[in-house]
């Protein structure tokens, strides 16, 4: 299946791009469409354990299941105000 | 159109009609909050702020935060706007209003609105200095954190 991941900030930067689809095997939770993007930008994996993640603009967690067609946003910590 | 009480926008912020929004013939007290654009940060000289956000997911994530004030402060009527983009010093980059018959209520519904932001919301600021920039990284998001919950009550409170 196919999901949108979206990324800003740091994130955005490490990867040089806030928006791109990515192929995942069904079933898949955030995390292994997340391990997929560490596996191909490692510099990632420092925000593991400090980022959050949406889905379709929705607060939720790693564990999640996603669905063919969902947007998965990785989130750093944030710095509004 | 009228000024919706929660929003994210590239254009300069404005509180006038934020005021007039949350305003009511019964209230004693608008308490407003402007966060601006400071010319220095731990020892840097800046030069200008830039700031990033995942708009739909901030726009709920302040409308939440709305709903979380009113519950704690059920007489307060309140508004939010957060500005993106690039931001000189001394412009604002977020405007709270908060109307309530007593001044109490006021005053803490804004300051915990604030605190909220900073936790919950997910906006970014990119800092350009003299020699560089930095995304500055506060807390991480998440908005069914308890204890970060208590902790904004508590210094809206104090």
């Amino acid at each position: 299946m196919r999901v949108t991941v979206r990324l800003f900030a740091k994130l955005r930067d490490l990867t040089g791009t806030g928006e791109l689809i990515r192929e995942v095997p069904e079933p898949a939770t955030a995390h292994v469409v997340w391990s997929a993007l560490v596996a191909e930008w490692p510099a990632l994996r420092e925000y593991e354990k400090t980022m959050s993640v949406a889905v379709n603009a929705e607060y939720s967690r790693m564990i999640a299941t996603v669905k063919d067609g969902d947007e998965i946003a990785f989130l750093p910590p944030v710095s509004g105000g | 159109m009228g000024v919706a009480a929660v929003a994210v926008t590239a254009d300069p912020l404005d509180i006038e009609p934020l005021i007039a929004l949350v305003g009511a013939d019964g209230d004693g007290a608008v308490v407003t909050f402007a966060g601006v654009v400071r010319n220095h940060s731990q020892g840097r000289e800046v030069r200008f702020l830039e700031y990033e956000a995942y708009e739909p997911l901030a726009v709920r994530a302040l409308q939440r935060i709305v709903d979380e004030a009113k519950g704690l402060w059920p007489h307060a009527r309140l508004a939010a706007h957060h500005r993106i983009g690039r931001l000189e010093i001394g412009e604002a980059s977020i405007v709270i209003a908060a109307a309530s018959p007593h001044r109490a209520d006021a005053f803490a519904a804004c300051r915990y609105m604030i605190e909220r932001v900073k936790q919950i919301v997910p906006i970014w600021k990119r800092e350009h200095f003299d020699g560089g920039d930095v995304w500055l990284e506060g807390a991480t998001a998440d908005p069914d954190d308890e204890a970060a919950r208590v902790k904004a009550y508590r210094t809206a409170c104090a």
